[in-house]
Order: C-alpha cells, then sequence, then structure tokens
C-alpha cells in the first residue's frame, strides 16, 4: 500500500501554531508554566466544541451566527432548570432536575434551535447568513425573556465540576472538548453521513443526483451544530457559575476565525476536523499571549482580524492554480 | 503555400510555449492571423486551442515565444491592452452580465458620461443601437441581456468587440449553443465582418465548418502543431487524420446482442413549464427498451431530452405525471433516491455541474451513488472503497497517478470514465446517458462507446441522449426522435437514415 501524501499546506497551521507558541516562551516566563497552559486549553475548550459544528456547517456550504446566542440560551435554560427546577404555580406542583436531566434538556434545546435553523434554510430556502442571523437575534431574545435580564448565579459545586473539575490530571473541559473532537472526526471520515457532508458542499446538484438526502442532511449538521453549542453553553455556565444573558458574544467570530484559520473553505466541500482544532488552538494562544504581554485590549482585536486576513490570504496562495 | 504572400498578417504567433502545472500545453506554436480571413484554429479537446487563443488576447500573460503584432514584437499585460490593440475574444462562455441591459454591457466599464460625471445613457444607448443596426440586429437595446436568445447575446458580444474598433476577433466555438438558423445569421455577421478587413480566429472541431466559413487553418495535436494550410489546399480527411493522428478507420464497430425482455417501460410521461403558461416541456411520452437494448433518443437542443430523464429520475416529483414500469412491475419514483433503489442510473448532461465532486477524490466520487457497498459494521472502508475505484480504474482505463486523486485534475475524458463507474457502482438494471461523450476527445469518444456496448451485452437496459447524429446511429439499436417535448418518430436500426431523423427531430 502505498501510503498517503502528506500536503504540507495542511500542516501550515500546525507549524504556525508551534512557532507561536515557542515565541511565547521566549517572549513571557509565564507562558509556558503549566497552569497557564491549562488554563489556555480550558479556554480553547469552548471554543472547540462550537467550531467543530462550525466545521460541518461551513463544509455543507453554510454558516451559523446564531452559535453565540445558542450558547447563551441553552447556558441559562440549564442553569435556571438546576438550580429552580419546574415550577407550576398554578397546579402547585414542583419538578426537581438532576445534573443530567438538565444537560439532556439543555442539549435538546441546543438540537431544536438548530433544527429550526435547518428547517428555515432548507424548505423555505432562506440563505444560512440570514437564517442563522435570524436566530442569533432570537435565541438571544429568548435568553432575555427567560432570565428577565438578570445572571442566573450559584449553580453549586455538582454543576460547576463541568467547567472547574479535573478528572486524571486534566480539566473537564479539556476532556469534554477531547471527546466531542473524536467522535466528530470519527463521524467526518467513518460514517456516510460524514462523507455527504463533504459531497453537499463540493457539489450540492451531484450529491442530489447521487440520492442523497441533501436536505435532510443539512438539517441535522444544523442540529449537531446546535447541540455542540449547548455543551459548549454548559462548559461556560460551569465555569463562571453563573449563567449571563449575554454570554457567547463573539463566539460566531472566534469560531469562524477557528475554522478558517484551519484551512477549512468557506465556500464547501474542503477541510477537517482535526485543522478547526489547530485554528482554535491558534487563536487560543493569541489570545493568551497578548494578555500576558500586556498588549491592550483595543489592539488585540485589531491583531486578531489582521490574522484572520493573513490565513486566508496564505490559504488563497497555497490553491492558487488549481 | 503561395496564397500567403498576398495576404497580410496582423498578428503573428511564434513559438509559443505554455506550460501549466504538469501539462505542456503549447509546444512551439506558430500562428499566422491574416487580415480579412477566417483563421480556423482545429483540433480535439485538450489541444490547446483555447490556451494558444487566450495568450493572444492578453488572457495567459506568461508564456515562452513571441507575438508580433503588424511585425512588431508585443506583450499583452492583461485583456483591455490587447483590446485597445484591436484584438477581442469571445469566449465559449458569454461574458455579459444577465441581471444588465444590452447598451450597459456593451460600454461595460467605460461608460460614456456626461456634464455632471454620471452616465450618460442617451449616448451609450444610441451608440449601442448603431452597432447592433450594423450586425442587423434591430432591438431596443434598454432590454436586459437574460430576457435574450443565445445567439443574439452573441451578437451584443461582437458589437462590445466593434466597439473597440477590433482588428482580430477571436471565436472559440461560436456555434456550440446556437440553433441551425442562428448560425447561418452569425456566419453571414462573419462574411461581412471579413469584407471590411476584419481577422477572425475561429476555434472549432466541427469540419463542415472549416469548408463552409475557413480560409485558413491551422492544426493543433496534444498541444503542437501539426499543420498550417489554406483550406482548399487541404482534402477534410487529411485535417482529421492531421486531428486524431491516425486512420479514422478504426472508428467504432458495434457488436450485435440479442434483446432481452421489456425492461422498462414508461407511459404518458408530462411535465408543465413552471409558472402559468400551460406550455409543456413533456407531453405524453411513452417507450419502451428491453434488456441489452441500446435505445437511442435524438433531438435539437429545447427538445425535452433532459427535462425526460431528469422526470423519469424523479427530479420532478410533482409537476411530473406518468407511469414508469420496471420488470412489468409499475413503480412511484419521487426522488433520485427511489430511481437508484428501481436500479436506473443517469449519468448527466453536464458532468462537472451535476455529475461530479470536482474536488473529491476517484475513489470518493466512485462510492457516492451506493455507499452501501463499502460500509463495514456501518462504517465506510477505506480498503474496500479503494479496491472498488482500483476496479474501475483499471476496468474503463480511467488515466491517473492514483484513485486518491482529486478528479478536477482529470481530462474530461477520464472525468467522464468515473462518473461512469459511480453509476455503474450502482449495479442498475437501466442506464440513461445524456450526452456522453461531450466535450471529450476522439479517443475517449470511442472508448465510452464500447463501454456502452458491452453494458447492453450484459443485460442492462441503455437510453443514450445525443445531438450527434453520426453517434446516435453508431451506438443505438433503434432511435426515438423527440420535438418539443412530444415523441416525433421512431426508427428500428435497419432504418436509420440521417434526413429522415433529422427532419422528424425538426419543428414542423
Amino acid at each position: 500500500m502505498k501510503k498517503r501524501k502528506i500536503d504540507i499546506s495542511n500542516l501550515q497551521p500546525l507549524i504556525a501554531l508551534f512557532l507561536m507558541a515557542v515565541a511565547m516562551t521566549i517572549l513571557s516566563e509565564n507562558f509556558a508554566t503549566k497552569d497557564n497552559l491549562f488554563n489556555v486549553a480550558r479556554q480553547i475548550s469552548v471554543n472547540v466544541c462550537i467550531s467543530v459544528g462550525m466545521t460541518m456547517v461551513i463544509l455543507t456550504g453554510g454558516i451559523d451566527l446564531s452559535v453565540g446566542s445558542i450558547l447563551a440560551f441553552t447556558g441559562a435554560i440549564a442553569a435556571g432548570l438546576f438550580k429552580n427546577g419546574i415550577e407550576m404555580q398554578g397546579m402547585n406542583l414542583y419538578i426537581g432536575m438532576t445534573l443530567f436531566g438538565v444537560i439532556w434538556i439543555a442539549l435538546a434545546a441546543g438540537a431544536f434551535l438548530g433544527w429550526f435553523n435547518g428547517f428555515m434554510i432548507t424548505k423555505f430556502k432562506v440563505p444560512p447568513f440570514v437564517a442563522t442571523l435570524a436566530m442569533l437575534t432570537i435565541a438571544r431574545g429568548l435568553t432575555m425573556l427567560y432570565t428577565k435580564g438578570f445572571p442566573i448565579t450559584q449553580l453549586g459545586d455538582q454543576f460547576n465540576y463541568i467547567g472547574t473539575g479535573w478528572f486524571l490530571g486534566m480539566p473537564m473541559p479539556v476532556w469534554i472538548s477531547i471527546f466531542v473532537v473524536s467522535l466528530a472526526a470519527f463521524f467526518m471520515n467513518k460514517t456516510r453521513t460524514g462523507r455527504y457532508i463533504y459531497a453537499i458542499g463540493g457539489n450540492e446538484r451531484a450529491a442530489l443526483l447521487s440520492g442523497i438526502k441533501v436536505n435532510k442532511v443539512k438539517v441535522v449538521v444544523y442540529m449537531i451544530a446546535g447541540m455542540l453549542c449547548a455543551i459548549a453553553g454548559l462548559l461556560v455556565t460551569a465555569r463562571l457559575d453563573s449563567a449571563q444573558p449575554n454570554a457567547g458574544g463573539g463566539y460566531e467570530l472566534d469560531s469562524i476565525a477557528a475554522v478558517v484559520i484551519g484551512g477549512t473553505s468557506l465556500s464547501g466541500g474542503k477541510g477537517s476536523i482535526i485543522g478547526t482544532v489547530i485554528g482554535a488552538g491558534i487563536i487560543g494562544v493569541l489570545n493568551n499571549g497578548l494578555v500576558l504581554l500586556n498588549v491592550s485590549p483595543f489592539w488585540q482585536q485589531v491583531i486578531k482580524g489582521f490574522v484572520i486576513l493573513l490565513a486566508v490570504v496564505i490559504d488563497k496562495f497555497n490553491t492558487k492554480g488549481e | 503555400m503561395k496564397a500567403r504572400s498576398t495576404d497580410y498578417a496582423i498578428i503573428e504567433a511564434r513559438k509559443i510555449t505554455k506550460q501549466f502545472p504538469g501539462v505542456l500545453a503549447l509546444n512551439k506554436v506558430d500562428l499566422r492571423v491574416y487580415a480579412g480571413k477566417v483563421n480556423a484554429v482545429v483540433g480535439e479537446n485538450g489541444a490547446g486551442k483555447s490556451t494558444l487563443v487566450n495568450i493572444l488576447s492578453g488572457v495567459y500573460t506568461e508564456y515562452d515565444g513571441e507575438l508580433l503584432l503588424d511585425g512588431k514584437k508585443v506583450v499583452f499585460k492583461d485583456t483591455t491592452e490587447a483590446r485597445q490593440a484591436g484584438i477581442s475574444i469571445i469566449h465559449q462562455e458569454l461574458q455579459l452580465v444577465p441581471h444588465m441591459s444590452i447598451a450597459e454591457n456593451i460600454f461595460l466599464g467605460r461608460e460614456p458620461l456626461n456634464k455632471i460625471r454620471t452616465i450618460d445613457y442617451n449616448k451609450m444607448e444610441e451608440e449601442s443601437r448603431v452597432l447592433l443596426i450594423k450586425l442587423k440586429f434591430d432591438t431596443d437595446v434598454s432590454r436586459k441581456i437574460s430576457s435574450l436568445r443565445i445567439g443574439q447575446q452573441q451578437i451584443v458580444e461582437i458589437a462590445k468587440a466593434l466597439s473597440f474598433d477590433v482588428r482580430v476577433l477571436i471565436m472559440d466555438e461560436p456555434t456550440s449553443a446556437l440553433s441551425e438558423s442562428e448560425t447561418k445569421t452569425l456566419f453571414k455577421l462573419i462574411e461581412s465582418l471579413k469584407s471590411d478587413g476584419v481577422a477572425i480566429v475561429y476555434i472549432t472541431h466541427k469540419m463542415d465548418e472549416l469548408t463552409q466559413l475557413a480560409d485558413y487553418v491551422t492544426i493543433l495535436r496534444d498541444g503542437c502543431s501539426v499543420g498550417e494550410s489554406a483550406v482548399k489546399n487541404i482534402p477534410v480527411d487529411d485535417v482529421v487524420k492531421l486531428m486524431v493522428g491516425r486512420d479514422i478507420k478504426d472508428f467504432f464497430v458495434k457488436q450485435a446482442h440479442k434483446k432481452g425482455n421489456v425492461r422498462l417501460k414508461i407511459k404518458n410521461m408530462s411535465l408543465k413549464k413552471s409558472g402559468k403558461s400551460g406550455k409543456y416541456l413533456l407531453k405524453n411520452i411513452s417507450f419502451k427498451v428491453h434488456a441489452s437494448e441500446v435505445l437511442g433518443i435524438y433531438g435539437l437542443m429545447g427538445a425535452g431530452r433532459t427535462e425526460l430523464f431528469e422526470a423519469i429520475f424523479g427530479l420532478h416529483p410533482t409537476p411530473a405525471s406518468g407511469t414508469v414500469n420496471i420488470d412489468q412491475k409499475s413503480i412511484k419514483i419521487n426522488s433520485p433516491d427511489d430511481a437508484i433503489k428501481a436500479g436506473i442510473a443517469l449519468i448527466p448532461e453536464d458532468r462537472k455541474h451535476d455529475g461530479l465532486v470536482l474536488n473529491m477524490a476517484i475513489s470518493h466520487n466512485i462510492s457516492l451513488a451506493s455507499m452501501g457497498k463499502i460500509l463495514k459494521n456501518g462504517l465506510l472502508n477505506e480498503r474496500l472503497e479503494r479496491n472498488q475505484a482500483e476496479m474501475y480504474r483499471e476496468k474503463l482505463n480511467i488515466k491517473s497517478y492514483s484513485s486518491s486523486q482529486p478528479v478536477i485534475k482529470l481530462s474530461g475524458g477520464n472525468q467522464q470514465k468515473v462518473v461512469v463507474s459511480k453509476w455503474l457502482a450502482t449495479d442498475p438494471k437501466i442506464l440513461f446517458l445524456d450526452e456522453p461523450t461531450r466535450g471529450i476527445d476522439v479517443n475517449a469518444k470511442n472508448e465510452i462507446y464500447k463501454i456502452i456496448d458491452d453494458l447492453a451485452a450484459q443485460g442492462i437496459a441503455i437510453v443514450v441522449v445525443s445531438s450527434e447524429l453520426p453517434e446516435i446511429m453508431a451506438i443505438s439499436d433503434r432511435i426515438i426522435s423527440m420535438c418539443e417535448g412530444q415523441h416525433t418518430g421512431e426508427f428500428a436500426r435497419s432504418e436509420f437514415n440521417e434526413e429522415k431523423i433529422l427532419h422528424a427531430a425538426l419543428p414542423k
């Protein structure tokens, strides 16, 4: 069997991440400490969960702008239900919630909002940009309604373990994101639906003519993206011991950036989960590094923007002539 | 070859060499373009015709060799410079903005301005009108391009070229999308441009156009110039021989095989045009195909041939009506998925748009419509997938370095073989082929004919749509003709006659 050829352009993000880490180690003595590295890993975990879903969506040729709002909504639901249970005043009914019950409900809520995105996109042919932009404000509004604009805090150690706990020497969020990434990579490479996702993004019409149920696959992808936002929502809420009504703002940008930096084509059909993880790593190290180097937060945003541009320009340069 | 001395070469290409990654597209090619003449460039697909004219017109700027304009060396930085020097190109796919008007398209990028620096529509439309009248196309120049027929759009492109004081007009297979009457109009236009002294560079692979229209011919094969002559000095057979590099005789010969039972029976297939026009794209089409039979469907563009395949294949489930019987069983097909399960395979007309996922590997494309076959314990199995691809790669002679090569890097003929493999992998009982040899070279064409013949021998019922009469007559056992969505004639192989079939397919 011939060994598969390794394309140098696939390695570029990894090399960039490595070089950044080396540079940071030299520039700041606080970077390569155990505490800081775990801290970075924990921060990256949230973006990794979201970006994995975003990768699938972008591979189909779509986009999901509603990730931050879905994160906030599912986090709020989970926190609210765990803390207060379900209380029906008229009927004198109270149902308490276990942690597992709450997790399932959050996942279901994320899946439902994702399903709604997919439904609008496939049934009514609303462009993904518009459908998920609408969901961005819908889900944010629902979060505000549910929380009445106030954070839901003091969730208890059991809940917060998801975000702050340790397991076998690693933070829980890192374990969770490793689990998500492995499952997603397996799904994309080993199942038919995974293959269909690539085919749809590569040529939707050819996929349709090959008997692939294109709409069904797309709906599934947006549902997965929604569920992964729910996982991210749980992580963020548990880490802060608080469900903030405005949580998750800006994650649409960070996740799209991770996907793009990781080499996935915005027009669909080309890219990988692992690339996205590296992309999220680059953004995470960048965020952390700039803080350690005392760069002003305003400059941090400018620099991040240029890094995204650089990644796309390099990618265009690589694929030139294809 | 003496005729040359009396004619004046406006532009001359000398020893042009163009290297693409992995392909030598042109190898020391010479071309002389004479004023007031039609200078044909012929060759198979992939011979380098388009590359050559793209260099002449400033599309490609990196190449070896030189261009001489009026005997002086020139280098064009881009198409604008070439156009200013009087060289315009009309690409096969027209480069017009569909939602803009005729006048806006003609003056795109150099709109005349009035005193307050806004677009002077009056002047623009007046000048456009003058140009179009010169081309005998009398119409409202504020019409949108999208409302014009292809032939009319081409006239707009010519008008645009003329507005630049064109001296050399390059046309890349201009008649490939035109009807017969539009082609005639185009030829008249070319004659009048010639008499104005414009040099025409005319790319084609149709031999009748060569004899009808051209004064000079340059023949390309595999990136090399293999012949150059005045058309009157070279017999067509010699041109063809030079193009393919071998004798025309070893063309395809159909095997005789016994036809089996009726495989597919279509009854009263109808399809209404979308919108409220009440017109039909297909009207009450009925036909049968037997196992081991090749049925040809012949019709001009717009006859409804593609729509017929699509309707049967479940792409228009609601508006289409009619019954489908396979092996004496009535089958309801609502989606391509249903059609594939019923044993139908459709090799679509436009392989890049409908048939392939271009940046996917050969092996992944081949398994796309029959994923069940490469699953093991419910998961994709790379070895099964690769083995399947290797089998077809060998069987159909798909030229590639590995089955993991993306199909975008293959030539048209090899891409088509990948599409064929994909559908053979579904183990079809019935195979539809829509223009299976469009845009592929002669050798690959013959291979495709042979594959069709072999599949028929294995008992598959085959329906082939083609707009090339010689092709469809060579491969079919029976031909039905279609015109404007209706079944207009049927011919057994013994009754095949070019004129009769063509006549049946022409609008009355």
